[in-house]
């Protein structure tokens, strides 16, 4: 592709992203007025006087930011995370859940609601489960497919993500089943939750967003060399076993995090690089950095619907980027068919 | 009582008489209770001593004969086990009714009360099948007589509450039973504005709940989840919330919140004394 249409599509998924955060801020179950959301946000980021009442000034700033915020660094990793996944395995259907990361978690969370003695602790120690329960999962799965010898390829490492996801998810549905009174609050957060968002949630996720999505876009040329095929990357001098560890690794700890903070977000780390595939085009040089972008712009835009379209009630997250995602990725799917 | 409580009880008598079947007359001395609820009444109506087995949630009273049994995933043949000559449930979860049918043990179902006029039923009705008539009507009288006075003696203000099952905003409507609690105090339920799914329990989001700053918030997620006054003060912009500056934040037991028994006058007063605090 040529350097200026290049520069043309990052420019366009630039202000989608831009967008997005705009009527992320200003679309709520409670209307604050344009410009004094506009006026709020820079009162606050140069610390002077919020022209919104207290209350307002409170849903503005401790619950709509972090949330718009919250969902963009989640969206974007899930979708880096997605495209990485897709490139090292060569397998159009990874998604950054492949490995076990969210059977890990959800067992991770379940534990942590079960077992946990009840206190306003617990909270605190949810994402926490759910980090070490993705992060152990996909460890996991890397070490039993490597077991299986480097020349069974990728493949070995994809049995292995889905036979630790099954047993960790049997595992879940054990402890579940042991503990009936925790079902509603795993459930509600197996579906996602961006719901209870605040500035902590963004700490948390920041630092792990931020160097994933470096390490991953880091790695742009040889997911291209790796794309042709193992044997053919490794005659080009490429170490096809290093560049895997480190981009999945990459991947998985920034998904851990997000999925520590925001529960199961399905769907963004499939439909988001295929989209940008089909109209763009398959190199991940482009792809990545596409991806980081226009993912968080897709999770901000899904969440706003999340919490309008049934305002003042609430949908859950991961039904909003399925239900609405699946027929958007169809008609991509179709208007963008060549001939064959 | 309004005639179409009346009615509901009514309905839910019959429904029951009919599952019950046609063993129907002999007072049962082995009775196994899979509903917390039906438990908690069985006990205050005075057939506690006939109750050989209850669920794993059955936690009150403390005497109750708690076993494994769970009345969310039940096992015809554990409870067969017991030898029961009455069964007690709120679901009929995997087919449970069904399979006790086929070994001729008798069941009773009463599922979760609507209202306090269906609740009244329930209790009433575990009275006439234990051969505990007068202890049940003993109890329907004094729950009616405490909830009324609680009523009555709490100044009526139009004040809006927040019921929170769970910690990410779960709510309930004024169409639930709890709800309806809520409304003998003349209580305004914010849940209500998104009750566009008509299941009752809306999740609400977080911005809509400090926009209508509700004046009492109602704790039902102390046990399971650790939530309490202090906890929700200190949760990102919850502060300048009415009922949080005025100290009308009230953490219940989850169970009390849950159940429809004779505990829910606990709750009436619970609620009664945070709103006469509040105006006072």
């Amino acid at each position: 592709m040529r350097p200026a249409r290049a520069r043309l599509w990052l420019l366009a998924s630039v202000l989608f992203l831009a967008a997005a955060l705009l009527v992320g801020v200003l679309v709520g179950p409670v209307h604050l007025g344009a410009v004094n959301v506009v006026r709020a946000t820079f009162a606050h980021v140069f610390g002077l006087h919020s022209p919104l009442s207290g209350s307002d000034d409170a849903i503005l700033w401790e619950l709509r930011l972090p949330r718009v915020i919250l969902a963009a660094l989640v969206g974007g990793t899930l979708a880096a995370a997605g495209a990485a996944y897709q490139g090292v395995f060569r397998n159009p259907l990874a998604d950054p859940y492949l490995l076990g990361a969210a059977a890990g978690a959800g067992l991770g969370a379940t534990i942590v609601v079960a077992y946990a003695p009840a206190s306003s602790l617990t909270g605190d120690l949810l994402p926490i489960g759910a980090f070490v329960g993705a992060a152990l999962a996909v460890v996991a799965a890397y070490v039993l497919g490597r077991s299986a010898g480097i020349a069974a390829g990728p493949g070995a490492l994809v049995l292995a993500g889905v036979t630790i996801a099954s047993f960790l998810t049997a595992l879940q549905t054990f402890v579940q089943q042991q503990h009936v009174d925790t079902v509603q609050e795993v459930y509600s957060w197996l579906l996602g939750r961006l719901a209870t968002s605040g500035w902590r949630d963004v700490g948390i996720v920041l630092p792990y967003a931020v160097v994933s999505w470096a390490v991953i876009i880091a790695h742009r040329r040889l997911l291209d060399v790796l794309s042709v095929g193992d044997e053919e990357a490794a005659a080009l001098g490429v170490n096809v076993a290093r560049v895997r560890l480190l981009v999945v690794t990459a991947a998985t700890i920034a998904t851990a995090a997000a999925v520590a903070v925001s529960g199961l977000i399905g769907f963004v780390g499939i439909i988001v690089p295929h989209t940008i595939r089909l109209l763009v085009g398959g190199s991940y040089r482009l792809l990545l950095p596409l991806s980081v972008i226009v993912g968080a712009g897709f999770l901000v835009f899904a969440d706003v619907i999340a919490r309008t379209v049934m305002s003042p009630a609430e949908l859950p997250i991961g039904v909003v980027t399925a239900f609405f995602g699946a027929p958007f990725f169809a008609v991509v799917l179709r208007t963008s068919r060549r001939p064959a | 009582m309004s005639h179409r409580s009346t009615l509901a009880a009514a309905l839910v008598a019959l429904v029951s008489l009919l599952v019950i079947g046609p063993a129907g007359a002999a007072v049962p001395h082995r009775i196994v209770s899979l509903s917390p609820t039906a438990t908690e009444s069985l006990f205050a109506i005075g057939a506690g001593p006939q109750v050989v087995a209850v669920d794993d949630q059955s936690d009150y009273p403390k005497r109750a004969p708690r076993t494994s049994l769970s009345g969310y995933t039940p096992n015809v043949e554990a409870i067969a086990g017991y030898r029961p000559d009455l069964v007690v449930l709120s679901d009929d979860a995997n087919d449970v009714v069904a399979g006790l049918g086929k070994l001729g043990i008798r069941v009773l179902l009463q599922p979760a009360a609507k209202n306090l006029g269906e609740a009244y039923a329930e209790i009433r009705q575990l009275g006439a099948v234990t051969g505990h008539r007068r202890g049940a009507a003993k109890v329907v009288t004094a729950m009616k007589k405490t909830i009324a006075k609680v009523v009555k003696s709490t100044p009526k203000r139009r004040f809006s509450v927040y019921h929170e099952l769970t910690p990410d905003f779960y709510s309930a409507t004024s169409n639930t039973f709890i709800g309806r609690i809520y409304k003998l105090f003349g209580l305004r339920n914010i849940a209500d504005a998104a009750d566009s799914s008509s299941t009752g329990y809306p999740q609400l989001s977080g911005e809509y709940i400090l926009s209508a700053n509700p004046n009492l918030i109602v704790l039902a997620d102390t046990r399971c989840c650790g939530q309490s006054a202090k906890a929700v003060a200190s949760r990102p912009g919850w502060s300048g919330v009415a009922a949080v500056r005025t100290g009308a934040v009230v953490g219940i037991d989850d169970s009390v919140a849950s159940r429809w028994g004779p505990r829910v006058v606990q709750f009436v007063r619970a609620v009664g004394k945070a709103l006469s605090r509040r105006s006072g």
